[in-house]
């Protein structure tokens, strides 16, 4: 017999009480808690598409080590990914699947625009090539740089994890972000 | 069928030996490989706590020069504008008024300075185009940010410390890269 899907509709957010400690118990913020546990663990979807990619292999590899910092499971399905790296040349024919990537991965999402390509156009500034992919997507984290060295990666993504550490959880319900959202046509 | 190169091999397909059919030995040796790396030297640099030394090429951010008396030696001539494949450097030049010489070396000077530090490719020809040793790349990249506008770096971001005034400070920021100043 198949299970009935139900969604638990009694969780509420609001109205979190002060977080204090005592003699065997600890209580505080939930919004603290799972800002700690996001920014722990945030799956990384590579979306490379030249040599900041290379650079973002030696980033996962041995002697960086991006896993250290909760990123074990570099995934390539947006689905369950957290964070969406940009990285190489965006073209404008490019600009609208990165845009579908972003909107198929669930939220909270945060997106990264690594070296100067994805960021700004870099040295294309041509007919062909996207300014900067905030054009088509909201961007948290720049990382300049042409290709941006593993250490500038790592930069950049401590900077999201400063990011999801101090985020609040009705963020996403607000309405500057949806308006935000709203300006780049998803909603 | 007849080959098309002369590189064909033929597959091998001769039944399995003994030792292959026992299974268990090939496992073992997979696992003992994989033991024996825990010996092994870990090469994982922990880069906030450790930093690896750059080459002593690396080009990192841009750092605008002083000579040894603080005085700025850019003369807003545009050389590195004009040089800057990315069209990441702009500038404005001012003529320098009478009582300024310590402030700048010559004639003219840069009252504006800015560097996009996204479009920049720290490609380094600034560096070769500059010629009175102005600009120079120096050992550090360029820090991520969250917001476009914060990569904008004004005079006061790409200036080195005055070493009149700061003399410890020039000095870390100099590391080892800048070419000693020669009075032209």
């Amino acid at each position: 017999m198949a299970r009935p899907v139900q969604y638990n509709n009694t969780i509420k957010f609001e109205g979190i009480p002060e977080g204090y400690m005592g003699e065997g118990f600890m209580a505080t913020n939930f919004e603290k808690v799972v800002g700690l546990a996001r920014k722990n663990s945030i799956w990384p979807l590579p979306f490379a598409t030249s040599c900041c990619g290379i650079e973002f292999m030696a980033t996962m590899a041995s002697h960086y080590d991006l896993a250290r910092f909760g990123s074990e499971r570099v995934g390539f399905s947006p689905r369950q990914c957290d964070l969406l790296m940009v990285m190489g040349t965006i073209a404008k024919k490019m600009g609208p699947i990165v845009k579908q990537v972003y909107l198929q991965m669930a939220e909270p999402r945060w997106v990264m625009a690594v070296g100067a390509c994805a960021s700004s156009g870099g040295i294309f500034d041509t007919y062909s090539v996207l300014q900067g992919i905030d054009q088509v997507v909201p961007v948290d984290v720049y990382v300049p740089g042409c290709p941006p060295r593993p250490e500038a990666i790592l930069d950049g993504f401590m900077k999201i994890q400063e990011l999801v550490h101090n985020e609040s959880l009705r963020r996403r319900h607000s309405d500057r972000y949806k308006d935000l959202l709203g300006s780049y046509g998803i909603q | 069928m007849q080959a098309l190169t002369n590189r064909v091999k033929e597959v091998d397909r001769k039944p399995l030996s003994f030792m292959e059919k026992m299974y268990l030995p090939a496992i073992l040796k997979g696992m003992f490989i994989t033991f024996s790396h825990i010996f092994k030297k870990k090469p994982t640099i922990n880069y906030p706590e450790k930093k690896r030394p750059f080459s002593p090429v690396f080009r990192g951010m841009q750092i605008l020069n002083r000579d040894e008396e603080g005085r700025e030696n850019c003369t807003a001539c545009g050389l590195c504008a004009v040089a800057c494949p990315a069209e990441a450097i702009t500038m404005e030049a001012a003529e320098r008024q009478p009582g300024e010489e310590h402030l700048y070396r010559e004639e003219k000077y840069a009252a504006k300075y800015e560097i996009n530090m996204l479009r920049c490719i720290f490609c380094g020809l600034c560096e070769e185009a500059c010629p009175k040793d102005a600009i120079y790349l120096s050992e550090s990249f360029a820090p991520a940010d969250y917001q476009r506008k914060q990569f904008v770096y004004n005079k006061s971001e790409l200036l080195i410390p005055n070493p009149k005034e700061d003399p410890e400070a020039y000095k870390k920021a100099l590391g080892n890269r800048a070419k000693p100043t020669t009075n032209a």
